[in-house]
C-alpha cells in the first residue's frame, strides 16, 4: 500500500453491513432486480444478530388474544415516552406481517401442537394496556438470531444478492448537495480501496457496544456505520441511551441470565453483605435491571467492590445444591469457568453491570429514510437496525423487539430504496471530482504516522473512560470530566501509529480504523449525557432523583426531546419527540413503573 | 509455515465472530497457545475456526463430541484457555 489508488464500481444500491437488517433489507432490492453489493466485515451468518437468542415479538395472538395497540403501548412504555410513537405504531403493526414472511423465507420457529408459531411471555409485554403479561415472543428454541440469519441468507442467494465479504467500508460519498453517492470500501485480503458508487446507500451495520470497557457485544461492533455518518455531516440521535445487563463476568463481559438469580443466586460485596437488601428490601437480588445496576454501581463506588482492584461484586450460589445448578443452570456453570476461571458450584462469580444494547443511532424516520435536524430527508441514504434510530426505542428498548426492529425497518428501508431507484433517473449522478480525496488523506496518515499513539492503549483507554465516567449510573462531576478525558483520548486516537504497513490482511489498519469510529460514538455518547439534566429510561444520574414533581427523575417539562450529536463544533441541538401515532390516539405520558 | 498475511487472516477470523464468548476464546488461544501446535494440530483448529460459532460451542462445552481425536485434541486446548 506505498501508493494509494482507488477504483469505482456502479450498482444501484449499496447496503453496508450483512446482519438480520441488512439482510431484509438486501431481499427487498435483490427480488426488486436492483443491482444490490452487500458489504461485511465477516461472512453474513458470522454477524452479531446469532447472539440474539431471546426471540422476536409479535402480536399472532397464537396462545392468547393479544393486539398489535398492546404491543405498542408496552413499547412506548418501556421507551420511556422517548419513543417516536409513529415509527412505534408502525412497527407493531407490522410485526405479525414479518413474523409470517421469515417463516415463509424457512425460518424454524418453535411450534405449539396445533403447528402454529409457539409465543411465549418476555418480560415488559404485556396484554390490555399494561394489565397483565402476555404470550408475545416467538423464538427457535435459544438459537433465534441464528435461524434468522440463516433464513435470511439463504434467501438472498436465491435474489442473487452480490456480497463482498471481509470488506470494510471507510466513509460515505456525499456531494455538495448533500446526497449519498456511496462509499469508500477497503477489501481486506488486498488492500484494494474501492469506491462502491450507487443511487442508494442503505447502513446496516449494527451496534457500538466495543465503546464499554465491559460489554456483552462481540469485538465486531465498532460502530463503523455511526463513525461514517457522524464524519460525513450527519448528526446522532439520543446517543446517551445504552442498556445495561446488571450481570457481566467482569473484565470478560460475557452475559449471565437473570435465571441465575431467579433460581436464588445472591450478590454479595467486599464484606460478604448481602446488599440487596438494603437497597430493595422486598424484591432484594430479583429486583429490576436498572435497580440491580445502580446498587452494585454505588456499592463499588463507595468502596465496597471485590478484588485487589476493588472493580467488581460477586454473584453467590455456592449456598445452592450443586444438583440443581448442573440441572438448571448447566450452560452457567460452563460460561463461568471458560470465562472467570471459577466453578460457581465452589466459588462466586465476579460480575459487573455491562452494556449491552445501543438505542441511539443515525436518526431515520420509519420508512428507513435518515432525516436532517429539520425533518427533510438526505437523499440516498437509509439506515435499518441497531445503528439507526426511527426511534422506536426511545430511552429504553424492550426485550425480543430488536429483532423486530431489524425485520420491519429492514424491509421497509429496502422499500424505501426500490421505488426511490426505480423513480429516479436511470444514470448514476456524478461523483465529486475529490470524491475520495478525505478518505485517502485518513489512510495516508496512518501509513505515515511516526511516534504515535497504540491502537489497543488508546481503544483500552477510550472503554474504560466510558465505563468509568459514563456507564449505567451516572453522576454530574465525572460526566463533565468524560467529557474533557474522551476530547483528549480523540487526540491520541487522530494519532495513533501502526507497525504493520503491509497491504495484505493488515488487520492492524484496519483495527485503527475501526478505532476512528468508536471514538465518534464515545464523544457523542459522552456529551450527550453530560447535557441531559434528568434520568430517564436506560439514563440514570445520580442528581436526577426520584421526587414528587418528577418520579425516577424524568423531566418532561424540558427533556422531552431527542437529543441530536453534532461532529461539527461537537455541540448539540434538540428536536422534538413525535407523539402523534398513525392512526391512533396518543399514548399519554405517565410515570413508569412495573 | 503460516505467512504472516495468512496468520492476521486467521486472528481477523478468531477475533471478529458472532459471540463475544468466541472472540475471547479463539482470539486468547491464537494469541497465546498457536504458536506451540504441530502442524496437525494448526490445521484442525484452523477448522475449527471456520466452523459457526453455535457449531463449535456445543464442542467445547462437552455437548456434542468431537469428530477425531486431533479435533478433541486442540478442543480440550481451547476448555483451558482462561480469558482472565
Amino acid at each position: 500500500m506505498s501508493k494509494l489508488t482507488i477504483s469505482v464500481r456502479k450498482f444501484d444500491a449499496v447496503i453496508v453491513g450483512a446482519g438480520g437488517a441488512g439482510l431484509r433489507a438486501a431481499i427487498q432490492l435483490s427480488e426488486a432486480g436492483l443491482k444490490t453489493a452487500v458489504l461485511s466485515k465477516v461472512f453474513p451468518t458470522r454477524s452479531h444478530t446469532v447472539a440474539a437468542q431471546g426471540g422476536v415479538s409479535a402480536s399472532l395472538g397464537n396462545s392468547e388474544e393479544d393486539h398489535w395497540h398492546w404491543h405498542m403501548y408496552d413499547t412506548v412504555k418501556g421507551s420511556d415516552w422517548l419513543g417516536d410513537q409513529d415509527a412505534i405504531e408502525f412497527m407493531c403493526r407490522k410485526a405479525p406481517e414479518a413474523v409470517v414472511e421469515l417463516e415463509h423465507f424457512g425460518m424454524p420457529f418453535d411450534r405449539t401442537d396445533e403447528g402454529k408459531i409457539y409465543q411465549r411471555p418476555f418480560g415488559g409485554h404485556m396484554s390490555n394496556f399494561g394489565e397483565k403479561p402476555v404470550r408475545r415472543a416467538c423464538a427457535a428454541a435459544d438459537r433465534t438470531g441464528h435461524a434468522m440469519l440463516h433464513a435470511l441468507y439463504q434467501r438472498n442467494v436465491r435474489a442473487n444478492t452480490q456480497f463482498f465479504v471481509e470488506w470494510m467500508a471507510l466513509d460515505l460519498i456525499r456531494d455538495a448537495d448533500g446526497q449519498v453517492l456511496g462509499v469508500i470500501a477497503l477489501e481486506m485480503e488486498t488492500g484494494e480501496i474501492v469506491a462502491f458508487h450507487a443511487k442508494a446507500t442503505i447502513f446496516a451495520t449494527g451496534g457500538a457496544g466495543r465503546i464499554y470497557y465491559s460489554s456483552t457485544n462481540a469485538f465486531i461492533n465498532t460502530g463503523d456505520g455511526l463513525g461514517m455518518a457522524a464524519r460525513a455531516g450527519i448528526a446522532l440521535e439520543d446517543m446517551e441511551f445504552w442498556q445495561f445487563h446488571p450481570t457481566g463476568v467482569a473484565g470478560a463481559g460475557v452475559l449471565i441470565t437473570e435465571g441465575v438469580r431467579g433460581e436464588g443466586g445472591i450478590l454479595r460485596n467486599s464484606d460478604n453483605e448481602r446488599f440487596m437488601e438494603r437497597y430493595a428490601p422486598n424484591a432484594k437480588d430479583l429486583a429490576s435491571r436498572d435497580v440491580v445496576s445502580r446498587a452494585m454501581v454505588t456499592e463499588i463506588n463507595e468502596g465496597r467492590g471485590c478484588g485487589p482492584a476493588k472493580d467488581f461484586v460477586l454473584l453467590d450460589i455456592t449456598h445452592l445444591d450443586p444438583a440443581t445448578i448442573m440441572k438448571r443452570l448447566p450452560g452457567i456453570r460452563e460460561i463461568s469457568i471458560q470465562f472467570a476461571g471459577i466453578d460457581p458450584i465452589k466459588a462466586p462469580i465476579p460480575v459487573v453491570p455491562t452494556c449491552h444494547y445501543q438505542m441511539g443511532g443515525i436518526p431515520t424516520n420509519f420508512h428507513g429514510q435518515v432525516v436532517n435536524p429539520d425533518g427533510s430527508t438526505v437523499t440516498g441514504f437509509y439506515a435499518a437496525g441497531e445503528c439507526a434510530c426511527a426511534s422506536v426505542h426511545g430511552a429504553n428498548r424492550l426485550g425480543t423487539n430488536s429483532l423486530l426492529d431489524l425485520l420491519v425497518f429492514g424491509k421497509s428501508s429496502g422499500d424505501s430504496v426500490v421505488e426511490a431507484v426505480k423513480a429516479g433517473p436511470n444514470a448514476l449522478k456524478e461523483l465529486p471530482a475529490d470524491f475520495a480525496d478525505y478518505t485517502l488523506a485518513r489512510l495516508n496518515r496512518l501509513n505515515t504516522q511516526k511516534g504515535g499513539a497504540s491502537v489497543n492503549e488508546t481503544r483500552l483507554e477510550l472503554q474504560r473512560t466510558m465505563q468509568k465516567h459514563c456507564g449505567v449510573f451516572r453522576f454530574k462531576d465525572m460526566l463533565v470530566e468524560g467529557v474533557s478525558k474522551i476530547c483528549d483520548i480523540e487526540k491520541a486516537v487522530h494519532l495513533t501509529e501502526i507497525g504493520d504497513k503491509s497491504a495484505t490482511w493488515n488487520t492492524a489498519r484496519v483495527e485503527a480504523l475501526e478505532l476512528d469510529n468508536l471514538i465518534e460514538v464515545a464523544k457523542s455518547t459522552m456529551v450527550s449525557a453530560e447535557a441531559r439534566k434528568e434520568s430517564r429510561g436506560a439514563h440514570v444520574r445520580d442528581d436526577a432523583p426520584d421526587t414528587a414533581a418528577n418520579p425516577n427523575g424524568r423531566d418532561d417539562e424540558l427533556w422531552l426531546k431527542h437529543t441530536l450529536w453534532h461532529r461539527e463544533g461537537n455541540k448539540l441541538s434538540y428536536k422534538p419527540v413525535q407523539l402523534k401515532p398513525l392512526s391512533v390516539e396518543t399514548i399519554a405520558l405517565k410515570t413508569r413503573a412495573y | 509455515m503460516i505467512s504472516s498475511a495468512e496468520l492476521n487472516r486467521l486472528r481477523w477470523r478468531c477475533t471478529r465472530r458472532a459471540m463475544l464468548e468466541m472472540d475471547l476464546l479463539l482470539g486468547g488461544f491464537l494469541e497465546r497457545q498457536f504458536h506451540d501446535l504441530t502442524p496437525a494440530q494448526a490445521v484442525a483448529f484452523i477448522q475449527l475456526a471456520d466452523m459457526e460459532d453455535l457449531e463449535l460451542w456445543p464442542l467445547i462445552t462437552g455437548k456434542r463430541e468431537c469428530e477425531n481425536s486431533l479435533q478433541a485434541e486442540v478442543v480440550n486446548m481451547l476448555r483451558d484457555v482462561r480469558v482472565k
